[in-house]
């Protein structure tokens, strides 16, 4: 397609449309960490004892841990004490009742993003909490919410007026000894969103967080736990879009889901952090633990995510399958243009008999991007008749990016059935001729085939959501074939 | 309609068209003959704009423009339609999707109004019966686990709705059996239109039994070596390429 570069360059060359800074001060704690850092956080939030004695516990054992190598990504060290580990909107004050009191300012941003809080709430039925650098500022549908006595706050509210739950399970499926990040997270996170679905409550509409980093240099350490009772069903929607800058900013958040018996969690991810410009300068350094935990028999974690930005991408949502008869999901598209580099994939666990779960994963390569698919599927003795279905596809735009598969597959049960596929295909410039001698233009016809290629992902996600990911991936991969 | 003069073309460095000179009019039919590798495929991808062919020398002139200038997308949106060879699998793209972005590209280069979901509906199911498909083909991958003669009827579908001013059919014939190229022929045949012209690649004389031509051409070493009617088709199926061959040699 040489005759046609000089748009494509255009193309590429497009700005990160939702690049800008709110001017709101924040709170900040200068950058360092240390102990007092984390006591400091501590007693910002007014945290009981057990809280802080956990954070410590997490900061000694960081201590004594190094940085994970083994994934296919390359970045310069990353100075720890270099970060601020607390920032909040000082408006805060008094916290927010209702969206009257919201900073203007932090509204007019989700205005910017498309995301007009109010009316989105009630036009798409979703109760929004939004969490803006670390501190969630505004809350809704709380009332219908709580009427089915489902409980959805961000993490410091929980942490307030439930302790109890908190205690009981935070930490309880990530330990904060897991891993480097998840350690550092468990230290050091701010705020982040709990849900607590009671007992044979289906709730009532679809919870959904808006993630935003904003505040220069503020390392984002989001913390979720989401507990689903017995018999209960929850759908929980995550999407962010972040501000442009130049520093590389780091985020390692934590995910907690646990599910009870013939409980029902469904976890959607639209992903669009910022992922450096054209040479990979900037952008988001995206670590994060996301784990489930199928507890109860008949239980069902199931993982959608469309990833997009981010300059690093190291992410794994896995479930285990504790409980008999449970069920795990994971359907992912990673996309990955430019400089970004993509680790990501999942692990299922196979503890309980006649387990299930089944992989799809979609990764798209364009640019110089590298991306890789790194999974595990692990069965234990006595996990009689498990099964897991993988299928794994790559696809590669131009001629200078690249896709791996990292399958890792364990079983030590006999009765077990694992079955693994996997694709490698370069987007056909047959396809593309095909479609052009058609009528299409270069941009639809990419389009259509990169859909094509994701479907199987978009349609496991909620309606409103399954748009957002196709736009998104439009504007991520604009440009990308030449 | 269409004047090809003296056109080289080049794939990989290789010359391929020699000096090809062609002529068509609105409402002509012509078969362009001749044996493997002399040049069938690459006179129809030059023609549709496939990046990879490339024209060292000579004019193509559609409509009065210069083609080889426009874009493939340009070319189609001004009536130039290849049905391929081998039409292209794309996973997870439904036909009927493909289709009506492809419908609505080109009316929208007329100027013409986009069809809605309803009007578009009723002219592929109208078409559709044409081509004796069933309905349950338009929410399929596009040509996507088609057998061979799936494929090909698709072609002539999607010609059948685009309505080109000029259809190049790139061995439409190869690998059908003969009820599926009798479909093919009737779809064909019914899309003869004065105001259309249509070029047919083939190896054999067999689909010109079906789809009558006004004009049979032989293509030999990159170039035309002959021109004649409908007997000329019957007197290569006899004779072979050789007797052309050698006389183009002299």
């Amino acid at each position: 397609m040489s005759t046609r570069s000089p748009d494509v360059q255009d193309l590429i060359a497009k700005k990160y449309k939702h690049g800008f800074v709110t001017d709101i001060d924040a709170d900040t704690v200068p950058p360092g960490l240390n102990e007092d850092v984390v006591r400091l956080i501590s007693a910002k939030k007014c945290e009981p004892a057990f809280l802080l004695e956990w954070r410590l516990k997490a900061y000694r054992h960081w201590l004594n841990m190094t940085e994970p190598q083994w994934a296919h990504v390359h970045h310069a060290p990353i100075d720890y004490q270099s970060i601020s580990y607390y920032s909040a909107p000082k408006s805060r004050d008094d916290g927010p009742k209702s969206l009257d009191e919201v900073d203007p300012k932090l509204l007019e941003t989700y205005e910017k993003l498309g995301i007009p809080l109010h009316e989105r709430a009630i036009l798409a039925g979703v109760a929004v909490d939004a969490v803006f650098d670390s501190v969630s500022v505004a809350t809704t549908f709380k009332e219908k919410l709580s009427e089915a006595g489902v409980i959805f706050c961000s993490f410091s509210e929980a942490v307030k007026n439930h302790p109890d739950l908190v205690e009981a399970y935070l930490g309880s499926v990530v330990p904060y000894s897991d891993n480097f990040f998840a350690t550092l997270n468990s230290a050091v996170f701010s705020d982040g969103s709990f849900v607590y679905v009671p007992k044979g409550v289906r709730c009532p509409m679809e919870l959904s967080t808006y993630f935003r980093i904003n505040a220069a240099n503020t390392g984002q350490f989001e913390r979720t736990l989401i507990v689903a009772e017995e018999g209960s069903h929850v759908s929980y929607l995550e999407g962010c879009t972040a501000p442009m800058r130049d520093e590389n900013q780091l985020h390692a958040a934590v995910v907690e889901l646990v599910a009870l018996e013939g409980a029902q969690i469904k976890y959607s991810t639209v992903q669009n952090w910022y992922p450096g410009d054209e040479n990979g300068v900037g952008g988001i350094y995206n670590f994060v633990t996301k784990r489930g935990d199928c507890r109860g028999d008949n239980s069902k974690i199931s993982w959608t995510q469309v990833e997009t930005g981010s300059a690093i991408t190291w992410k794994y949502p896995s479930c285990i399958l504790r409980g008999h008869n449970s069920v795990g999901e994971f359907y992912s598209v990673a996309v990955a243009n430019n400089c970004q580099q993509a680790d990501t994939g999942t692990k299922m666990i196979h503890i309980g008999r006649n387990t299930r779960s089944t992989v799809v994963s979609k990764g798209i390569s364009a640019g110089r991007a590298q991306n890789a698919y790194r999974g595990l599927v692990k069965v234990l003795p006595g996990a009689e008749a498990a099964r897991n279905y993988t299928q794994c596809d790559s696809l590669l735009m131009g001629d200078k990016c690249g896709a791996h598969t990292f399958p890792y597959v364990e079983v030590k049960e006999p009765t077990a059935q694992v079955e693994h596929e996997a694709t490698t295909s370069k987007i056909g410039e047959d396809q593309l001729f095909y479609c052009l001698q058609r009528g299409l233009s270069e941009e639809d016809a990419v389009n259509m085939i990169v859909n094509g290629f994701c479907k199987e992902v978009f349609r496991e996600l909620p309606m409103e959501f399954a748009v957002e990911a196709q736009n998104l991936l439009s504007v991520s991969l604009e440009g990308a074939i030449g | 309609m269409l004047k090809v003069t003296n056109l080289h073309a080049r794939v990989d460095d290789k010359a391929i068209l020699t000096g090809l000179d062609l002529e068509i009019g609105a409402g002509e039919v012509h078969a362009i003959m001749g044996p493997n590798g002399s040049g069938k495929s690459t006179l129809a991808n030059v023609l549709a704009g496939r990046d990879g062919y490339e024209v060292t020398e000579g004019t193509v002139e559609y409509d009065g423009q210069d083609l080889l200038a426009l874009a493939p997308e340009e070319r189609a949106r001004r009536g130039v339609f290849l049905a391929f060879q081998y039409p292209v699998e794309i996973p997870g793209v439904n036909n009927a999707y493909l289709l009506k972005a492809a419908l609505n590209a080109i009316r929208a280069h007329r100027g013409e109004p986009e069809l809605d979901a309803f009007e578009f509906l009723a002219l592929v199911k109208e078409r559709m019966e044409l081509m004796h498909m069933d309905e349950s083909f338009l929410n399929r991958g596009v040509n996507e686990g088609f057998s061979g003669g799936e494929k090909k009827r698709n072609e002539i579908l999607q010609m059948a709705i685009l309505e080109p001013r000029l259809a190049v059919l790139d061995e439409t014939d190869s690998g059908l059996d003969i009820d599926a190229l009798k479909v093919v022929a009737a779809g064909v045949n019914s899309l003869r239109d004065p105001e259309r012209a249509i070029v047919m690649v083939t190896h054999y004389q067999r689909l010109l039994d079906y789809i009558e031509p006004d004009y049979v051409h032989v293509l030999s070493g990159g170039r035309i070596v002959k021109t004649g009617d409908r007997t000329l088709a019957l007197e290569l199926e006899d004779r072979g390429y050789d007797w052309l061959r050698e006389a183009a040699s002299v």
